[in-house]
């Protein structure tokens, strides 16, 4: 780890202050990404701003059109929490092991943007909204590639909002090693129609319209029997190549329909 | 019946400190004006170093010094070793390229040391190693054991023609050839044994301290055999004289093998203390020890079995590869030879077994023993062949073996590849795996898997295996460069406690509880009054270390001996309180007795009246001190039969193990609990090996791909079932403590039994492990 200053932001306009005025600092949410690169040297940022004294920013209220969940509640808050539907509460909690659990959040994941992240499939899927300390972002219009998001410099996410579904469900194939979703598949069945969102597959979790189409016309896992996924854009590594991946989609995809009941 | 003795289940003394946040690790120790080192690596895995300039380093913020590889030479340092040489075909011993402490010519794989920054903290060390400029030119690189020796591979050493330190054979080549001419069948299979990152919980670390008031450089390390790291650095390094030399290995956080070794890292914190006249610490990082530390395995084989019309086998052949990595290692070059050839045989009779066995230099991290070194090569090869036999004759995989069986009744069993069995029932083994497994129920739990979509197989693993090593004159004729007996120290004080020196090293295997019990058993003192001291040069007297599961077989039967000097010289002092004569004295369960009288002695008393000798026996010493060195007189033979069962899941490839049972014969348990808990921790090894563990590095880069947990896959609670384990023992004669090891039969057992369960379940002849679920559901697919 390089030295740098740390800071402890009390608000979000002092949040926001002070990574303004930094040389090339970056917030810092549940750490569970940022420290691990600290340490290892690969990022040399003059400023951390930490989130975690922000009380504005965690926390989570249910309504009846769905639920809010502040940037900084951790995933074992969302997993335990009551309030939250049980599909996004059973996402939270199969994010990595206790430890990370407990310190990761859900600002911190989709801010990052993983490719093999678990929370991006449950926002497409659910069709979310993210609210930042300057607008709104709908899901589809915030995941843009490969640790890419549509958040702009000084840009902080406050809250996630997700609309309630009348059916819903993840199923993940979990990377042995890392336990990160090799491939993870997000359906719901909301009265606007039938979301499906795939992650680990590509470079950034996406929607995935084929699928959609046939569980729109037949919400039964056998709707995706014969439907093949080209595996032209799919991830490979030494773990699952392309072809794997891309057979994991449909399995995973029917495990979640057949979840989500 | 002596309390808490052999066969005591007792809850280890030593979990007390390391469960209770008390233990004392190397990276725990911190000594007055410690300086912190970092070591600049070669991020290229082949280069020509054509220039290392450390000015700018030298001169960073809290830089003490900085040492390139000839700064060690200049101290006239040596350079890392192999302690064994093996001769090959033609009478030519293997090549022995060097190895500098820093390297200097060239890297030769991605990690290879390149220099040291010792700063006052670790920080300044790494800012410092930053500064350091080295011009590299970059070399083509070979990482593949099979590739290593083609035609146009680049050369690693000079020394090394076509990347090959050792062609070696084992056998008579002619009575095998002569057998396959005429067999009725054959069985075939190529495999790969992967290569392991072992992936102790505590990384490696070193602290070096000098004392120029006596000239004394003290090394805290995690070593599993601190004696023979003095040894080493003292004799061929030139670190320090052995007697003005102190290794310690204090709490130790799992070895496996990989802490035998000495290793760079080390020797520069020895050497370095004494050059800068300050502490200096070491410790790696995971990556570290992902890149640096010796792994193991790695073996690319081609088996054949020769069968009669009734599938006795006849006659074995064995082709193999070994991969070296880019230098030999402490015994690197002993395992896939006479660690490896030695055990082909297996439980079997086979007549004629001949192996070709050729060690390859590659731009990988170097190769040395790892948990079972050698032998688990061996059983997964005999093993996964036997299945495959089994196939082509249309035999079931236990009545093949059971035809095969070396008989009880054939004990002491001279086979065709030197090693000669001194004990085991291999058909009692198998038949108490087999019904422990509910062998005969299988076929219905398959149809019943069948039913909800899984493909459900299972799989046996005869196996057997050589430790306690090792009798000093049989390795000595081999080439191994060391004695490999034990010592213990038996040391009463005056007030009736024990404190027991052993040679060995206990790095988990919880041999401050099994030895106690051992001496409580032989000396009648409770169990709490004896305490095992190890792992200090200072403390204890010479000891040759942990590892081939020789510290009960070898170490406990030192104990045994000097507890039986205690006791012959106890007979004596009794005698002479008891006013009888010596012979007419019995010990028994901690008392001297009269024979035939109540008139009796405690041990503790007879302890108190040698070193308070008042009323003594004459011409007898003061004290009750003994000390025994033990060399064996045969390598001992833990045996058993493994039974796996596995459930498929053919749309992902997914499996479960759903049953797995172990039957071992471990000849006598000292603690059956610790006992269990060494077979669980093999089974997880071995398990890990079949099923999620492989150190994958770039065919064109040479890059350690698998430089992380995040693609190293180790086992997890999760990946196993709750393991039924049994025993089956027999005595072995040539061990007097009746013991056989258990430390690595787990991790050789598994993964021939794993595989063989896949393989069955999906109806195909092999697959490689690691049987990742993208291999299973290939192979799944394929099977339709």
């Amino acid at each position: 780890m390089y030295n740098f200053n740390f800071h402890a932001a009390s608000s979000l306009d002092d949040a926001v202050a002070k990574l303004g005025a930094a040389e090339d600092g970056t917030v810092m949410a549940g750490g569970q990404t940022l420290i691990p690169v600290l340490k290892q040297r690969l990022a040399n940022p003059t400023d951390v701003v930490d989130l975690s004294g922000i009380a504005e920013l965690s926390g989570i209220s249910a309504s009846g059109n769905g639920v809010t969940i502040g940037a900084m509640t951790t995933h074992a808050a969302v997993a335990n929490s009551s309030d939250v539907p049980a599909a996004l509460r059973a996402v939270a909690e199969g994010i990595g092991d206790p430890q990370v659990r407990n310190r990761g959040t859900l600002g911190g994941s989709i801010a990052n943007n993983d490719p093999a992240a678990d929370y991006p499939a449950a926002l497409l899927g659910l069709g979310a909204t993210i609210t930042t300390n300057q607008r709104e972002i709908a899901a589809d219009d915030f995941f843009t590639g490969l640790f890419e998001t549509a958040l702009t410099d000084g840009e902080i996410i406050k809250s996630v909002t997700f609309p309630n579904a009348t059916k819903a469900a993840y199923a993940k194939f979990p990377s042995p090693a890392s336990r990160y979703a090799m491939v993870g598949v997000f359906v719901a069945q909301a009265a606007d129609g039938v979301r499906v969102a795939v992650t680990g597959a590509t470079d950034c979790a996406h929607r995935g319209p084929k699928l959609e189409a046939a569980l729109s016309a037949n919400w039964s896992p056998d709707a995706l029997d014969g439907i093949t996924i080209p595996p032209d854009h799919l991830n490979s590594d030494i773990h699952g190549s392309a072809e794997y991946r891309a057979n994991l989609v449909i399995v995973m995809a029917k495990r979640a329909v057949a979840a989500a009941g | 019946m002596v309390e808490n003795g052999i066969g005591a289940s007792l809850r280890r003394k030593e979990d007390n400190r390391f469960l209770t946040g008390k233990g004392n690790y190397t990276d725990d120790i911190n000594r007055p004006g410690q300086t912190h080192a970092y070591l600049l690596r070669s991020p290229h895995a082949h280069a020509t170093i054509n220039s290392i300039n450390i000015s700018a380093a030298n001169s960073a913020p809290g830089v003490v010094a900085v040492f390139v590889g000839q700064d060690l030479l200049d101290d006239a340092v040596g350079g890392l070793v192999c302690g064994a040489s093996v001769t090959g075909k033609g009478g030519e011993v293997n090549k022995a390229p060097p190895r500098n402490v820093l390297t200097i010519d060239k890297a030769r794989f991605v990690g290879d040391p390149i220099a040291v920054v010792i700063a006052e903290t670790l920080a300044q060390a790494k800012d410092g190693a930053e500064l350091i400029a080295v011009d590299y030119t970059e070399l083509p690189s070979v990482v593949s054991t099979s590739g290593a020796d083609q035609p146009g591979a680049p050369q690693l050493h000079e020394e090394c023609p076509d990347n090959v330190a050792l062609d070696w054979e084992l056998g008579d080549k002619a009575a095998v050839d002569a057998a396959f001419a005429s067999a009725a069948k054959t069985a075939s299979v190529r495999l790969i044994n992967n290569r392991m990152v072992t992936n102790p919980m505590e990384p490696r670390a070193a602290v070096g301290e000098y004392n120029s008031g006596t000239d004394e450089i003290t090394l805290y390390v995690t070593s599993q055999n601190p004696h023979v790291h003095r040894l080493v650095m003292s004799a061929f390094m030139n670190i320090a004289p052995e007697h003005k030399f102190r290794v310690v290995a204090p709490d130790v956080g799992g070895g496996f093998g990989s802490k035998i070794f000495t290793y760079n890292e080390e020797a520069i914190c020895a050497w370095a203390a004494k050059k800068i006249n300050r502490p200096v610490k070491w410790t790696a990082d995971r990556s570290e020890a992902f890149l640096c530390d010796a792994h193991g395995r790695d073996h690319v084989s081609t088996a054949e079995m020769a069968m009669d019309a009734d599938g006795k086998f006849l006659a074995m052949r064995v082709s193999s590869q070994a991969n070296m990595g880019a230098y030999l290692q402490l015994f690197s070059i002993a395992i896939p030879t006479l660690f490896h050839g030695f055990l082909l045989a297996g439980q079997y009779t086979t007549p004629a077994i001949y192996l070709e066995m050729r060690s390859v230099m590659t731009n990988t991290a170097p190769v040395d023993a790892a948990r079972g070194a050698g032998r688990p090569e061996a059983t997964y090869l005999l093993e996964r062949l036997v299945d495959v036999a089994a196939l082509e004759m249309g035999l079931d995989p236990a009545e093949i073996r059971r035809r095969n069986f070396i008989k009880a009744e054939q004990m002491p069993y001279q086979t065709p590849v030197v090693q000669c069995y001194d004990s085991g029932d291999y058909d009692a083994s198998l038949d108490k795996a087999l019904a422990n497994a509910d062998y005969d129920g299988f076929a219905a739990r398959r149809a019943e898997a069948k039913g909800r979509g899984k493909l459900r197989g299972i799989g046996l693993s005869a196996y057997i295996e050589a430790c306690g090593v090792a009798p000093s004159a049989a390795v000595g004729s081999l080439g191994v460069g060391v004695g490999l007996w034990e010592s213990a120290q038996v040391r009463f004080n005056p007030t009736g406690g024990v404190t027991v020196f052993t040679g060995t090293h206990s790095h988990g295997q919880g041999h401050e509880t099994a030895f106690a019990q051992l001496v409580t058993e032989r000396l009648g003192v409770p169990v709490e009054n004896v305490e095992v001291v190890h792992g200090d040069t200072d403390k204890g007297q010479f000891g040759m270390g942990t590892y081939g599961s020789r510290s009960l077989p070898v170490g406990g039967v030192a104990i045994a001996n000097a507890c039986d000097k205690i006791i012959a010289k106890g007979k004596k002092i009794a005698a002479h309180c008891l006013e009888a004569a010596e012979d007419d004295i019995d010990f028994a369960e901690g008392n001297f007795t009269v024979a035939g009288t109540d008139k009796t002695m405690n041990i503790a008393e007879v302890a108190f009246t040698a070193y308070v000798p008042h009323n003594y026996p004459e011409g007898v010493e003061p004290g009750l001190d003994e000390i025994a060195f033990f060399d064996p007189l045969n390598f001992s033979f833990p045996a058993g039969t493994h039974v796996c069962e596995v459930e498929v899941d053919p749309d992902t490839g997914t499996l479960e193990i759903v049953n797995y049972t172990a039957v071992d014969d471990f000849g006598v348990l000292v603690n059956p609990m610790i006992v269990e808990g060494q077979v669980h921790g093999g089974l997880a090894h071995g398990i890990g090996q079949a099923l999620l563990e492989g150190c994958v590095y770039d065919d064109d880069s040479g890059q350690l791909i698998t430089g992380s947990f995040q693609d190293y896959c180790m086992p997890r609670a999760d990946n196993l079932p709750s393991f039924n384990v049994d025993y089956s023992p027999t005595i072995p004669i040539h061990n007097p403590l009746g013991v056989k090891g258990c430390g690595e039969a787990g991790a050789i057992a598994a993964p021939p039994a794993v595989i063989n369960a896949i393989v069955n379940a999906l109806g195909i002849k092999h697959l490689d492990m690691p049987a990742t679920p993208e291999k299973v559901w290939r192979a799944a697919q394929a099977a339709g």
